[in-house]
């Protein structure tokens, strides 16, 4: 039995960061049941859009494998109540349309409660669904800013950094907290409950020591480049090869004598200007123009593997590439090849852990566009092939 | 007590700093009565990062610490000791989930065995956080949290912008990967709470924070495989929009759909330069991104962050502030989400921290103790539960053992 076997989640979610939710809970073992139409246009698409389609296409088939796809036109009111219907059969609800969209279509909690009183519902949204934002919208690119990280993140001298497609997926991603909390709740008590998730406070939380420096000493922190606390040499430093860096972190003094001694205890670092930490912290951009000479002439592979040998943290800043060719990638077979129709052979990964008992859930290929309609509609819910037509030829089913 | 979502699960947690103690605050939080096990005399190394109240160095003032371990039953406990790890199997035989972060030769050096632990509660969930899993080449490679964020191509697209290539990347926040990482820990944790329930068994979790952090870029990952690119800082940027200067600091705007650039034309007053057949449709216009901006940046100019972000929002324009710290304890979105909420604690006073970002309407979040002080809970676990006698804690403490 797989982690999730016997969930059933309704999923009206659309975009990047709802379906990264979803996708997780069907990876966990989950039936996901996506509910689209051809009548809504979704930002990110099966279809070419516009310019940015073969981003938004990637986007789509990352966030949609193992899930199965029904196509229901919500903007017609008899949807309405076939997501009643189908609601009636799912343990979870997870939707991210704006505030009050789903209450308009006669979807809201209250209602969804009285089909299915132990109904768990989710509603993600950029500001959450209480508070005088709530009806405000944002991206990814809007979230970073909103959330305080890209203030915090990027050089002292530049601009606040956008935080971009990893806002979506944390959201996503924190949405399956509580939805795992209400389902171990609900296997207790058989109660359901509605969950209010807030994408932008998903991602405050991540600077949560920011925020305490703040509460407990009105120190308002800005964005310092790789400068940390405590820790000094800590940042990338330059390697062989265009745009190629190894990110280096010491903290305690036998680190740092392990890395002089890897580099070959040259004579700089026997310097009073690096005696100690805190004398090592007030000149690192000394120490760091010192440690990028020894690095420049090596390959970040090189780096790591001289330094991690005397058991210094140092790691390559790696690219998509060299990630995937990477042989301990390869080693924990974190890369999936699917079959994907009309697309062809994709890699695709699958959950960030392994388990002793389970293996990993198959990866299947994003459904295509209402190709569960028949399983949902007729073996779920038990409609005859005569109310399908019908609903599909007054563009319900669309 | 109101029930909570977590109410009867146990927890033993065996970590240190960010990953691990973060996965277990968000399990203590929903209710679940976890157990942190520190070092005697030394405790969690989170302990003695800052932030400090008025900058003074406290083991039992670290906001990192105080924040990453409310709702925790703190008790001191040596692992290293063959008596300390006798205690600790009588804990584990009472527990349901086991969340360890040592490297995995320390883990084994501590008794910290999923094979031996297993026969002692057969329905243990042992989970093991490390920064590249239990197999593979890189198992005993060493990250902080600079490198986790660099070890899954994350930190390598950061900050976003072809003009940044000659600069080397910078991390996101303090230790945003790491507090990330944690969230994924607790989600494998509140998965296998549920299917020990269902069928009775125990398992083992390998987590792999490289692979936590990577998952954050599941798609950003494949597109080598899947369409070739290699993404970078230069893929990074953006096309029509992005974090701008203005009056006052930096706004954010970014169209994605069509309907929401004629909002903006027409916000800015639809000027003469929107009328060119380059700007007029929304799909042409993000191919000329750049000239656009440089238009938008006069008008943007005349306005403060708050105004634009308000004024954006409320003509349909999806607008954003870009915040500090202090704005979000200000920010009346925050305020009416409660979001921040007051703890006390005996070191530092009534401080406001940083509650959840989602809101459990059956089982809300709620903080019944803050952090524990080193050791705190000694005699509570110890004594009442599992019945040594005192003297006995005195004889364990002058041994070092707790």
């Amino acid at each position: 039995m797989n982690l999730l076997e016997g969930i059933r989640v309704a999923d009206f979610t659309h975009a990047f960061a709802g379906p990264t939710g979803t996708v997780m809970l069907a990876l966990m073992g989950a039936e996901v049941i996506k509910i689209e139409s051809a009548a809504h246009s979704d930002v990110a698409t099966r279809e070419p859009q516009h310019a940015r389609a073969m981003e938004n296409v990637g986007i789509f088939h990352c966030t949609n494998i193992n899930k199965l796809s029904i196509r229901l036109n919500l903007k017609r009111s008899e949807a309405g109540e076939l997501a009643k219907r189908l609601v009636k059969i799912c343990d979870v609800v997870v939707e991210n349309f704006r505030s009050g969209v789903m209450d308009k279509l006669g979807l809201g909690y209250a209602a969804l409660k009285e089909v299915k009183p132990d109904i768990i519902m989710l509603s993600l949204s950029s500001h959450g669904a209480v508070g005088p934002e709530r009806n405000y919208r944002a991206y990814a690119a809007q979230m970073g800013p909103l959330s305080g990280l890209s203030h915090v993140t990027g050089y002292r001298d530049g601009p606040p950094a956008p935080i971009r497609s990893t806002a979506d997926t944390l959201a996503g991603v924190t949405t399956v907290v509580p939805i795992l909390a209400a389902i171990n709740y609900r296997q207790r008590t058989g109660k359901g409950q509605f969950i209010d998730c807030s994408a932008v406070e998903s991602l405050s939380m991540c600077m949560s020591d920011i925020l305490m420096d703040y509460t407990m000493n009105k120190r308002v922190r800005h964005r310092d480049g790789n400068r940390d606390d405590f820790m000094a040499p800590h940042n990338c430093y330059p390697c062989k090869g265009k745009d190629k860096w190894v990110s280096i972190a010491i903290s305690t003094e036998e680190e740092w004598r392990a890395f002089c001694g890897a580099i070959g205890n040259p004579e700089w670092t026997q310097d009073e200007r690096f005696k100690d930490g805190p004398t090592r912290w007030e000149n690192q951009e000394d120490l760091d123009r010192l440690v990028g000479e020894w690095t420049r002439s090596r390959t970040h592979y090189e780096v790591m593997g001289i330094l991690q040998k005397a058991g210094v943290a140092a790691i390559p800043s790696f690219t998509n590439e060299e990630i995937v060719k990477d042989p301990h990638c390869k080693e924990r077979g974190i890369f999936v090849e699917v079959n994907q129709p009309h697309v062809g052979k994709q890699i695709q990964m699958g959950l960030p852990w392994k388990l002793s008992t389970i293996r990993q859930v198959p990866i299947r290929p994003v459904p295509l566009l209402g190709e569960h309609n028949g399983y949902v509609f007729g073996e779920l819910l038990g409609m005859t092939t005569e109310e399908i037509e019908k609903l599909e030829k007054e563009n319900v089913i669309f | 007590m109101a029930e909570k979502a977590l109410s009867g699960v146990k927890v033993l947690e065996c970590c240190n700093l960010v990953t691990g103690p973060y996965s277990t605050k968000i399990l203590a939080d929903l209710g679940a009565e976890t157990i942190k096990i520190e070092e005697p005399g030394i405790g969690d190394e989170a302990r003695k990062r800052g932030p400090f109240l008025n900058d003074i160095p406290d083991p039992e003032g670290s906001g990192l610490f105080l924040f990453l371990n409310t709702n925790k039953l703190g008790i001191t406990l040596n692992l290293k000791n063959p008596k300390g790890r006798e205690i600790f199997a009588s804990l584990v035989k009472e527990t349901d989930l086991l969340i360890e972060d040592y490297m995995p030769k320390q883990a084994t050096a501590l008794g910290l065995d999923y094979e031996a632990l297993s026969k002692l509660n057969p329905k243990l969930i042992m989970y093991s956080i490390t920064p590249f899993g239990q197999t593979g080449p890189y198992r005993d490679y060493k990250t902080y949290c600079l490198n986790t964020l660099h070890s899954s191509g994350e930190g390598y697209l950061i900050p976003g912008g072809i003009e940044y290539l000659d600069r080397p990347p910078t991390k996101v926040g303090n230790l945003y990967a790491d507090f990330s990482c944690g969230v994924i820990a607790a989600i494998g944790a509140l998965a296998a709470l549920y299917w020990t329930n269902n069928t009775g068994l125990g398992q083992y979790i390998d987590l792999s924070k490289q692979e936590a952090s990577m998952f954050y870029q599941r798609w950003g990952m494949v597109r080598y495989a899947n369409e070739n690119l290699v993404i970078s800082r230069a893929t990074e940027g953006y096309w029509l929009g992005g974090i701008m200067p203005c009056k006052d600091g930096f706004v954010v705007f970014w169209c994605v759909q069509a309907y929401e650039w004629e909002k903006l034309k027409k916000l800015i007053g639809s000027p003469a330069w929107t009328e060119e057949e380059k700007f007029k449709e929304f799909g042409c216009a993000i191919l000329h991104g750049e000239e656009a901006n440089a238009y938008i940046l006069e008008w943007l100019v005349n306005y403060t962050t708050e105004e634009l972000y308000h004024m954006g929002q409320e003509a349909g324009v999806p607008f954003g502030a870009v915040r500090t710290a202090e704005d979000l304890v200000k920010s009346e979105q925050m305020k009416a989400r409660r979001f921040f909420v007051p703890i006390e604690h005996p070191a530092v006073g009534t401080v406001q921290y940083p509650s959840t970002p989602y809101k459990l309407s059956e089982t809300p979040w709620c903080v019944d103790r803050p952090a524990p002080l080193l050791g705190e809970y000694n005699e509570e676990v110890y004594c009442k539960r599992l019945g040594y006698s005192k003297e006995y804690l005195v004889r364990l403490r002058a041994a070092g053992i707790i």
